[in-house]
């Protein structure tokens, strides 16, 4: 196959917004972006870090106040909201609530100066790729909050658009109905082969349907990549604590190995999973509480502080010097660490990753 | 470079602009005008003014010119602003007592009827206030049917005289702005936390105390807003003095009438106006000092309550 | 002897005598209107004296050529006035909530102002000012004048409708390729056609109801139905002033409860 190309450019984007109270807050500071054909992206990022403003500037809802945002290569900054072969999936849905479901969707349709004949069986295919055959007769008031979903996913994919947008769309549903829905657009994207880009705050959701997933972090991109790549290499300290659970612990290169906290010279290995940090840096590692081996020694350094079954695991939390760390293990061990117990710890090569702040 | 503007498809402040400057022309425009005229002379037949300048507008307010030529004080005009003082204050103080316990009783049903109940009480509203004064011909006549039912049980020899009174035009004026007041201190009665009051009989509160020291001191910014909706439409009354009162009963817009009428002197008619407008301001600003207090109290103020 | 409440919730909410005074009021609301419907059928040239039901007064004032015309004056005025405020007060509610914040209040002490200052004021200001101006007093006077006092009641439901509707409606209906007139005409018009419709209504009966400033500004040939009635309750008292205004509050009554049921539509 012959390399991807992009479907979405976004470069050196910035916006910014004054507050009622006459501060200035960054939404977007240079943010860049390359979206693949194709592809399903996640933004995320907890509320207020910027994703849902850069989702908006690419609708053309928002302006940018500088920096150039180009569809398959051709610059959309002028073309108003309207033109733009894009749609979105809006977070309250926007479903028009004077209009039946096939008149919601045949609404953008009718912008596009279809006719009668052409746009019904459009209509029908989309209300079909949704499920919601023959409820194209109803009010969106009569509709399930998770049926309301599937019009405006409808309405949006209706128009065939070069990207689709989604705005935390599966917020409002219950978490069942929220995991049934994942799936489900999973689904759509790999059938309609259309280029995604959802916005959501919930990382499970993110690393569950993404093919890219782009972290954002106060206005900025903290990295881009694919989920797993995302979750076991976490390039910022935030990244590594918004993405999963993490221990970060601060940490000193020394001559020979890292110093990690106040732990000391425990689990030397450490420096394997570390390179070209000279001899002195300060900062942090971070490594996942599943990625922790530990043994049983009367004199260990780790000592367990409490231990709670949660969800089939074992969270064992232990004091280290200083420092709490979380370890995971499982249920399943004979002779689990009760509190109190003392343990010794060490670390898989490559589990324990240097983190930027 | 022109950027792909934002908050698509909200219209834009000029959408306001044909209704904002029509208002000017006929709402600002008049009130000037009146002012104007308020400082010109009287026009020779009366009808209109002459473009030349003159107090005599607001030296006919409180003195008379004596065939002679002498001026002397005269309270006659004095006396009718108290009169239309005197007839707002008692009409305010009658509806408030009406409406109080309306607009409570109301509040106080389940919820699906009182949206019912409330459209009752803004029916007549609705409906052409000259029909509803003239009724009040029709009820308080000599041979009306309070007088033929007092009659009747024999409580009276002879007919009690009530149409042509000042009572007539207090009970034209009360009829008239009792929605008024009931609206408001709904408004109030109906956000009550009525788990506020059984805390209170909770407490040993019985329900005369229940009603003094909890209800009523929540719908407060509703009696303000509600006095404030009566009394300024109170002092300018025209209809109920004029058909009820049979002309002995004058209030200030009966007079402002007469002088665009049949006693032709324009500008003292302006002059009133101007009066009358001040005297609205004035009990506005009142008001709105009031309900900023009372704000300060319930937390809510009673422009809020208004609407 | 205790005065405490005793028995269910329901009764806590009683105060003693609030029933029977809103029973008492409730009467006095409605008193006027019951005698002017029921004298309207009442055979004695006496109003105030019951001799037997008859129609002869609706049949009197429909065939009276004054009336006619006054009524048809009426309705001119009322359709114009409500046509035109409604447009301006549409405009008003789009445009305010856009309007910066120094621009509102000033705009909302103009849209207020019919309200609040006395209407005998408004009645002979304007009078004042078409003097002033030249301009014929008659029907279309009195039209301009009523459009400008129609204009808050029309506004009051237009905005009500208007502040319910969810912005990112406005903005889908961008993203699905409408552009600002399409939105408008696709969904901001039909979303808002309740509060249009109610307030239209209520425009039109403010209109058709006003006697103050119609007798102002009336003219020669302006009479307007209320101005007419006026003239016949102040020459002599008849049945047939109590069948026209039957009439009149049977109009005002239906097109309120219109409006109160259309507003109440759910969406």
């Amino acid at each position: 196959m012959s390399h991807e190309t992009s479907a979405l450019t976004i470069n050196r984007v910035s916006k910014q917004f004054s507050t009622p109270e006459g501060g200035v807050v960054r939404a977007l500071d240079n943010v860049s972006l390359e979206v693949a054909e194709g592809s399903f992206t996640v933004l995320l990022g907890p509320s207020g870090c910027g994703k849902t403003t850069l989702l908006r500037c690419i609708a053309g809802l928002e302006a940018a106040d500088s920096g150039e945002i180009s569809l398959r290569g051709q610059r959309i900054d002028d073309v108003p909201v309207w033109k733009r072969r894009v749609n979105t999936v809006f977070q309250s849905y926007a479903l028009f609530p004077h209009l039946t479901v096939a008149q919601n969707i045949a609404f953008g349709l009718q912008m596009d100066g279809l006719s009668k004949t052409q746009i019904a069986p459009r209509v029908e295919e989309a209300l079909a790729m949704v499920r919601l055959d023959g409820l194209g007769g109803r009010r969106p008031s009569q509709l399930s909050g998770g049926q309301q979903q599937r019009v405006a996913l409808a309405r949006a994919l209706a128009k065939e658009p070069e990207v689709l947008l989604l705005d935390e769309p599966l917020s409002a549903l219950d978490l069942k109905l929220r995991r049934g829905m994942q799936s489900e657009l999973k689904r759509l994207q790999r059938e309609t082969s259309l280029t995604f880009v959802l916005v959501t705050h919930d990382q499970e959701e993110a690393m569950a349907m993404a093919d890219t997933v782009a972290v954002f972090d106060a206005g900025r991109i903290a990295q881009v990549g694919e989920p797993r790549d995302v979750y076991l290499r976490p390039r910022t300290r935030f990244v590594a604590d918004f993405i999963g659970e993490a221990n970060v612990l601060p940490a000193e290169v020394m001559d020979a190995g890292v110093r990690v906290g106040s732990i000391g010279d425990v689990g030397l290995d450490v420096i394997s999973g570390i390179d070209g940090q000279p001899p002195g840096t300060r900062g942090h590692v971070a490594f996942r509480p599943e990625n922790i081996n530990w043994e049983r020694t009367p004199n260990g350094d780790a000592h367990v502080l409490d231990v709670t079954f949660v969800g089939g695991d074992l969270h064992i939390v232990a004091e280290v010097g200083e420092d709490t760390i979380t370890i995971r293990a499982s249920s399943h061990h004979e002779e689990p660490p009760r509190t109190g117990d003392h343990l010794d710890l060490s670390f898989p090569a490559g589990s324990v990753r240097w983190v930027e702040d | 470079m022109g950027r792909a503007r934002a908050r698509a498809g909200q219209g834009s402040a000029w959408a306001a602009a044909p209704g904002l400057l029509y208002l000017i022309g006929l709402v600002l425009a008049p009130l000037v005008i009146i002012v104007v005229y308020s400082f010109l002379s009287r026009a020779k037949l009366g009808v209109g003014v002459k473009w030349e300048f003159s107090a005599q507008a607001y030296a006919d307010l409180l003195f008379s010119e004596s065939l002679a030529g002498g001026r002397s004080f005269d309270p006659t005009y004095l006396q009718i602003i108290f009169n239309s003082f005197l007839f707002a204050l008692i009409t305010s103080a009658v509806t408030l007592a009406l409406a109080l316990p309306i607009a409570v009783w109301i509040a106080t049903r389940p919820p699906k009827d009182r949206t019912g109940l409330i459209f009752l009480v803004t029916i007549p509203f609705w409906t052409s206030l000259l029909i509803r004064t003239y009724a009040f011909i029709i009820i308080l006549n000599d041979n009306g049917p309070i007088n033929a039912f007092l009659g009747a049980l024999g409580l009276v020899e002879s007919p009690i005289p009530m149409l042509y009174t000042p009572f007539a035009t207090v009970v034209g004026l009360v009829y008239t702005f009792l929605p008024f007041m009931i609206l408001p201190i709904y408004a109030s009665a109906e956000r009550f936390d009525f788990r506020l009051a059984e805390a209170a009989y909770d407490l040993g509160g019985g329900k005369w105390t229940v009603l003094r020291r909890i209800v009523l001191p929540s719908v407060r910014p509703g009696v303000i807003a509600g006095m404030l909706l009566v009394f300024i439409p109170a002092l300018g009354s025209y209809l109920a003095p004029e058909l009820l009162g049979g002309g002995k009963t004058s209030m200030i817009a009966n007079v402002i009438a007469a002088q665009f009428g049949a006693s032709r002197n324009w500008p003292f008619g302006a002059a009133l106006s101007v009066l009358l407008l001040i005297i609205t301001l004035l009990v506005l600003v009142a008001f709105a000092v009031l309900s900023k207090r009372s704000a300060r109290v319930t937390g809510r103020s009673s422009w809020e309550s208004m609407l | 002897m205790s005065r405490r409440p005793r028995g269910t919730g329901e009764s806590l909410k009683d105060f003693p005598l609030f029933g029977a005074i809103s029973a008492v009021v409730f009467a006095f609301l409605y008193m006027p209107l019951v005698f002017v419907v029921g004298y309207s059928f009442n055979a004695n040239r006496v109003v105030t004296v019951w001799k037997g039901f008859t129609l002869d007064w609706y049949l009197e004032v429909l065939q009276n050529d004054d009336i006619q015309r006054a009524l048809m004056n009426s309705l001119r005025v009322a359709v114009v006035a409500t046509a035109l405020s409604v447009v301006l007060a549409l405009g008003l509610a789009i445009g305010l909530l856009r309007l910066a914040r120094s621009g509102n209040s000033f705009a909302w002490a103009l849209i207020g102002a019919p309200l609040i200052i006395p209407e005998i004021v408004f009645a002979i200001g304007t009078l004042s000012l078409f003097v002033q101006m030249r301009m014929p007093l008659g029907v279309n006077a009195i039209t301009l004048a009523h459009t400008a006092f129609c204009i808050p009641f029309a506004l009051l439901p237009i905005r009500a409708r208007l502040k319910s509707v969810d912005l990112s409606v406005y903005e889908a209906a961008a993203d699905l390729g409408a552009n600002e007139w399409r939105i408008f005409r696709r969904v901001t018009l039909p979303l808002l056609a309740p509060g249009v419709v109610a307030g239209a209504l209520l425009a039109f009966i403010i209109s058709l109801d006003d006697f103050i400033v119609s007798y102002f500004l009336a003219g020669p040939g302006g009479t307007t139905l209320p101005v007419y009635i006026f003239g016949m309750i102040r020459n002599a008292i008849t049945p047939g002033v109590n069948a026209l205004s039957t009439l009149l509050l049977l109009v005002s009554v239906l097109i309120v409860s219109i409006s109160y049921y259309t507003s109440r539509r759910k969406r």
